[in-house]
């Protein structure tokens, strides 16, 4: 029986380090490749092993999809590529391949791990991720030129289609495009709203369908659009579930709470802290502060901390096809991304008096720039941290999130933090209404959750089963959830045989069930269907005709002539919907049947009837002969 | 299948295939050089051309002389100028499912076939080719209405007239059919009805056909498109490249393995090498504003201008122009510029990595920044405080009859120093510069087309193998200017078939089969025989769903469960179905083997009669007869209806059904 099987080796009941294994038809996906922001040992890292222990990535895996440029989806493709060797094609949509290397630059230069330094250090000394090729869609994979390092086979990325996503897609939804990974398996993407670039996937293979959705935004924001889907009925949806318990209140609210937030500690003369990941909810946020800022003339200065804003901005104009509608349509005149108010940060600023807001990065306070300046401003209360986004278990950002007011940090330090501390859920996630939403577009026959917390899962699943009465599954890391499946079989009919039975169809008895009749030719892989006549004649056989002719023996005291009108006229009424014949040479004929009445031999009162067809009458010459054995009605 | 040709000019194509249920317009181009008959639109009054002398016919006769005006011995029409469409009368455009777009030159036609025919489809494009097209589109009604004119000429067009007028009014085509320019609002209704697709992407019509646009190497998001079904395949060719340009690689490998390729778009300069022409540009340019002299470079707002000023990027500081001012004025010259730095996805390979930079994928930006170039929406504003001489131009129209063009032409054309350079290859340069004569400005012609040349194309037909080839009647011919050329033309096996405007073929094209798919549950009821080594054979009897054109093979119904009498039976309740089809039989009946099995059957007293085909099989207890030869059997019996069954099912044993 033919099945889909899936694997989580990362973001089963769990978020962080997302990676789940597909096989759908003897073909073997891996969906994402994260890394876990909350653990810095092996954890840290999806379980390949689990792949390895049975050979080589690169034979197993088909190919690598990655959902977006966050660590968490893409961060362990160094270690997957360099370190576990795997050299088969990536697939990324455009602005995620930009984007991803930047990112994990900027991982390495806070992570603490050594081992993690080095990893990425190498990356980036030998741009690995830059050795791109950007192929012709219908062209081999080259390998990229190898690098003089010995230690590592080159990374081979293989973009998707650099037109992998319509960018009016949320707008206008349509078909997007597909690409052939071979002849079987094909990806076909889906606007997904959550970051710049960031795409769902369908994976098929003939008709069985798995669509996975990393993550996802159901409601456009100021940047981007919201994702979409059209009713594909995958076999299976694989969606994320970070917000599975969540319902949000309109995202105008929301922005106008932080707005009032933001105003009023800088009006008191406080600091505003907001910590972010350099790419994605900073830009939205700056844009929904800089417009703030000019309507209300506001003079406090807004930072932004890295130099990797201009880049960052930079890239926001390069690739404006996969913002909205509104920024596209207006990119010639102004563009949303070149920001008057927002300002490069200084580290000195930190400690300068007076009212400012910052960004800063990392998003979770783990590390870095964000957790130096937490440190400075967490004493006082007339500060503020607003945390705009999800943060993993582990992390400073979740420990004050859920009310820790003494952290303890190295060196056995305790840090009391007096300062405000307020969530403001700008994660582009999808709520629960938008992950029902998606679902009911999608109508998957199957469901299963990754990305979020089991307890919250389990709150879901069951909306989700009762709701669309679907079977739904949240495996944990490891666990295979095997859903069998009953894909058809595509074969080529003649189109002789399928209009012949086309136009049966027409006519009026079309509401019984008609049998189409052929033979199915079977020659290595190439199946078709053809008539059977085709069938002998293709193979060079001849038909044997097999025909019955049966005597039948009446009382009849007329000449057979008489006999043959008789048992015309009788047939002729019995059998209103045949074309019954009285012949010139006086046999009788229904359909192919031929009926000729002889004198009997020895008996004149006797009259033989010789009813004849062939085997493709057999029913009808059947009937026939029983009939008219009843004999024949008095003539009147 | 069949294909309508509504276009008559190779390079700006409009035919409708029809394939299967669907009818499939491809390309939609207008053909402009039918402007090149009227007098230029000036934006500033122009007492030349205001002042040239009314046309008479020969006999003195001047009541065309409204219409008509004379400019150095040719006859132009003083009027709004209007465009050839294609043809609207051979088919009923209302029944146009959808227009495939292959790029932004070959959609100019659309609003006059999405807006006045009851067209009620959609149309595909690629992104660049619906925002550049908006611009192509833009710029042209922004140029016609901004200069408006009172007086529409119709009285030439009369036949009896026509026919009294010098060439080439007097050969001009369908000139009762020639439309004025569309509106925006036109334009924007037109652009609505469009859908966004990406290469590689299929798009389902109606179930029965698939469409997929390929990259074509032309222009910004320029595409070929695969028109198939599961069986059959037509590629459509349109505008492609092979050079190196600013355009993705053009992808020859997917049109592999067609039925029919239709081939349109070829270079319209087939002997000039593009690279030399740029060569020869640059060198000219440079001439010019070295000797103190402006350069006026027709050209549309988006294509080959990116080339051009990637060279010139390349070009100023060598050639020490970097003081020489470089404008380009355009109403969407800006919009052009910034809208090429955002499709790096539709890139060359160079360009698309320099987005990982991140920086700009085209120099211009560059230019831009250092003010070497300037763009301006028109010559009214700004422009008139910046203007600097000696300088470079670019504008349009390539046409010269409307645009910012015209007052270059006007102002420069006096002076010897100033050269005006032809680069796009529309429009044939004499016939452009006509109502401009006498003329002391210099003129290069050095068009750069970059689409297939002849060699090109020979070698992709040998590459990509198509069974049939359908193209223009222009590429079975050598140029009617240099006839001796036998080279300039496609030459492949078997010769391609050719249309012109108007005209009907018939695509030689015969579909056999149709994909068809069986439910899972009667595959497994499927009994399969090997019939030869590799070949097996599964008789199927199983019920045909068709919706949406898919078709579907389900089990057959269980036969219903007689219900217990109920219902007074009719007789006409047993008649069976003579529709029922029995499987056809093949194969032989050995003689011996079946005489065994009847007496094993119980079956006595046998008697075995040879005959000249075969034999008779007598059972003379039961006075039945059976004649078996090679290919037939036939039982003779009494109406013993057990007998006879039983006896079939024995003869059934020794053949095969299908």
């Amino acid at each position: 029986m033919p099945e889909i099987r899936v694997t989580p080796l990362g973001a089963g009941q769990d978020v962080g380090r997302s990676c789940i294994l597909v096989s759908i038809a003897g073909k073997n996906v891996m969906l994402d490749c994260g890394m876990h922001m909350g653990f810095s040992d092996d954890r840290r890292f999806p379980d390949f092993s689990y792949i390895t222990r049975s050979g080589r990535l690169t034979d197993f895996l088909d190919c690598v999809i990655i959902s977006h440029f966050h660590l968490d989806h893409c961060g362990a493709l160094p270690y997957f590529s360099e370190m576990v060797g795997y050299d088969g094609p990536i697939y990324m949509t455009q602005p995620t391949q930009a984007i991803c290397p930047i990112l994990l630059e900027d991982y390495r230069k806070i992570a603490v791990d050594k081992k993690v330094v080095e990893i990425t250090k190498h990356i980036h000394d030998n741009r690995a991720l830059r050795y791109v090729e950007l192929l012709p869609l219908s062209g081999t994979v080259q390998e990229p030129q190898s690098t003089s390092n010995a230690f590592t086979p080159p990374l081979t990325h293989w973009l998707l289609s650099p037109c992998i996503l319509i960018p009016s897609a949320c707008e206008t939804p349509g078909t997007s495009p597909l690409m052939l990974v071979d002849d079987e398996l094909e990806i076909k993407a889906y606007y997904a709203g959550h970051v710049l670039g960031a795409a769902m996937f369908q994976i098929k293979v003939g008709s069985e369908s798995v669509v996975y959705t990393g993550d996802y935004n159901m409601t456009p924001d100021r940047h981007l659009g919201a994702a979409w889907i059209d009713k594909c009925r995958p076999n299976l949806l694989i969606t994320e579930s970070t917000y599975a318990t969540t319902i949000r209140d309109s995202k105008r609210c929301r922005e106008r709470d932080f707005l009032k937030k933001v105003h009023e500690t800088v009006e008191r003369g406080g600091k505003v802290l907001i910590p972010v990941f350099a790419l994605g909810r900073a830009q939205e946020l700056c844009i929904l502060l800089e417009t703030f800022w000019e309507r209300m003339d506001l003079k406090a200065p807004i930072y932004f901390s890295t130099g990797l804003t201009e880049k960052a901005n930079h890239y926001y104009k390069l690739f404006i096809p996969w913002t909205n509608q509104k920024i596209r349509k207006t990119f010639v005149q102004r563009n949303m991304f070149e920001f008057k108010h927002v300002k490069a940060f200084d580290r000195a600023f930190a400690d300068s008096p007076g009212p400012m807001v910052v960004f800063a990065t990392p998003g979770m306070l783990h590390a870095g720039q964000s957790l130096q300046i937490f440190r400075k401003w967490a004493g006082n209360e007339k500060n503020m941290v607003i945390m705009p986004g999800y943060c993993v278990q582990g992390t400073v950002g979740h420990k004050i999130l859920s009310g820790q007011r003494k952290l303890e940090m190295e060196g056995r330090q305790v840090l009391e933090v007096k300062m405000q501390v307020e969530y403001m859920s700008f994660s582009a996630h999808a709520d629960a209404k938008g992950i029902m939403q998606l679902v009911g577009q999608a109508e998957p026959e199957n469901v299963l959750l990754v990305h979020g917390e089991a307890k919250k899962m389990e709150f879901l699943k069951q909306k989700i089963e009762q709701e669309f009465r679907v079977s739904c599954y949240m495996p944990a890391n490891g666990e295979t959830v095997t859903l069998p499946t009953s894909p058809s079989i595509p074969v080529g009919i003649s189109l002789g045989l399928l209009k012949r039975e086309l136009a049966q169809g027409l006519l009026p008895d079309s509401k019984k069930p008609r049998l189409l009749h052929g033979t199915l030719i079977m020659k290595d892989s190439n199946f078709r269907l053809v008539s059977s006549e085709q069938a002998l004649k293709e193979l060079g056989l001849a038909e044997h005709q097999l025909r019955f002719t049966c005597r039948v023996h009446l009382h009849d005291t007329r000449k057979e002539q008489e006999t043959a009108v008789r048992v015309y006229s009788h047939l002729k009424s019995v059998l209103k919907d045949h074309c019954v014949q009285h012949l010139p040479d006086g046999s009788v004929t229904v359909e192919s049947i031929l009926i000729q009445a002889a004198a009997h031999s020895e008996d004149p009162g006797t009259k033989v009837l010789l009813v004849s067809w062939t085997y493709q009458d057999e029913e009808l010459g059947s009937y026939l002969t029983s009939l008219l054995k009843k004999g024949l009605p008095q003539a009147s | 299948m069949k294909l309508y040709c509504l276009s008559g000019h190779p390079t700006l194509p409009c035919n409708v295939l029809k394939f299967k249920s669907t009818t499939i317009m491809l390309d939609c181009g207008l053909d402009m050089t039918s402007t090149l008959n009227f007098l230029p639109l000036p934006l500033v009054q122009s007492p030349r051309l205001s002042n040239l002398p009314g046309w008479s016919l020969k006999d003195g006769n001047a009541f065309l002389d409204k219409e008509l005006k004379e400019c150095s011995g040719h006859v132009f029409v003083d009027s709004v100028p209007e465009f050839c469409l294609p043809e609207t009368e051979l088919i009923d455009l209302s029944t146009v499912d959808v227009i495939l777009i292959s790029n932004y030159h070959c959609m100019m036609a659309l609003p006059y076939i999405t807006e006045h025919t009851g067209f009620t489809g959609t149309v595909y494009a690629t992104e660049p080719s619906v925002q550049i097209g908006r611009l192509l589109m833009e710029e042209l009604v922004n140029f016609i209405e901004r200069v408006p004119k009172a007086q529409s000429a119709s009285l030439w067009k009369n036949k009896d007239i026509q026919r009294l007028l010098p060439s080439p009014l007097k050969d001009a085509v369908e000139v009762s059919t020639w439309r004025r320019c569309y509106t925006m609002q036109e334009v924007n209704s037109a652009l609505s009805k469009i859908q966004l697709v990406g290469y590689s992407q299929k798009i389902e019509l109606f179930g029965a056909v698939q469409v997929t646009p390929l990259s074509s190497g032309y222009a910004l998001g320029s595409s070929n498109w695969i028109i198939q079904s599961h069986y059959e395949k037509v590629s459509y060719v349109s505008g492609s490249s092979l050079l190196t340009t600013h355009p993705q690689p053009m992808d020859q490998a997917s049109l592999k393995n067609s039925d029919v390729l239709i081939l349109t778009g070829l270079t319209q300069i087939p002997t000039a090498n593009p690279d030399s022409m740029v060569g020869e540009f640059c060198s000219n340019l440079s001439l010019t504003v070295r000797n103190g002299g402006n350069v006026l470079v027709p050209c549309y707002p988006s294509g080959v201008i990116y080339d051009l000023l990637e060279c010139l990027y390349q070009y100023i500081d060598s050639a020490g122009l970097s003081s020489i001012p470089f404008y380009f004025i355009s109403p969407v010259a800006n919009s052009s510029l910034e809208f090429s730095q955002i499709f790096a996805e539709w890139l060359c390979h160079n360009k698309q990595t320099k987005v990982y930079l991140p920086e700009p994928p085209f120099p211009h930006a560059e230019l831009i920044q250092t003010n070497k170039l300037k763009h301006y929406p028109s010559i009214h504003g700004d422009f008139s405080n910046d203007f600097r001489q000696p300088c470079v131009v670019f504008t349009g129209h390539p046409s010269l009859r409307f645009g910012d063009v015209v007052h270059f032409m006007e102002l420069w054309g006096k002076s010897s120093l100033n050269t005006v350079i032809f680069t796009e290859p529309d429009f044939t340069y004499l016939e452009a510069l006509a109502p401009y004569q006498p003329l002391a400005m210099k003129c290069i012609y050095c068009p750069i087309d970059t689409r297939l040349n002849f060699i090109q194309v020979s070698k992709l037909l040998k590459e990509v193998q198509p069974l049939h080839v359908v193209c223009p009647e222009q590429y079975t011919q050598p140029p009617p200017a240099q006839s001796h050329r036998i080279d300039l033309m496609i030459d492949c096996q078997p010769p391609a078939m050719s249309y012109r405007r108007a005209e009907v073929l018939a695509l030689p094209f015969k579909r056999r089969y149709e994909k068809i798919e069986i439910m899972p549950e009667l595959a497994d009821s499927l009994v399969p025989m090997e019939i030869k080594p590799g070949v097996s054979l599964a008789t199927v009897s199983a019920v045909l769903h068709t919706k949406d054109n898919k078709h579907i093979l389900q089990p057959p119904p269980r036969p219903a469960q007689p219900t217990g009498g109920k219902k007074r039976k009719r007789a006409s309740d047993d008649i069976p179905d003579c529709k029922v089809l029995k499987p056809l039989l093949s194969g032989s009946i050995p003689v011996e083997q079946f005489v065994q099995t009847l007496e094993k059957h119980g079956f006595s007293d046998i008697k075995v009669e040879d005959t000249a085909k075969g034999h008779i099989v007598l059972l003379q207890e039961a006075e039945t007869l059976i004649q078996i030869e090679e290919d037939s059997t036939h039982i003779i019996c009494d109406n013993d209806e057990m007998l006879r069954v039983r006896l079939r099912d024995l003869v059934l044993k020794f053949l095969q059904k299908f």
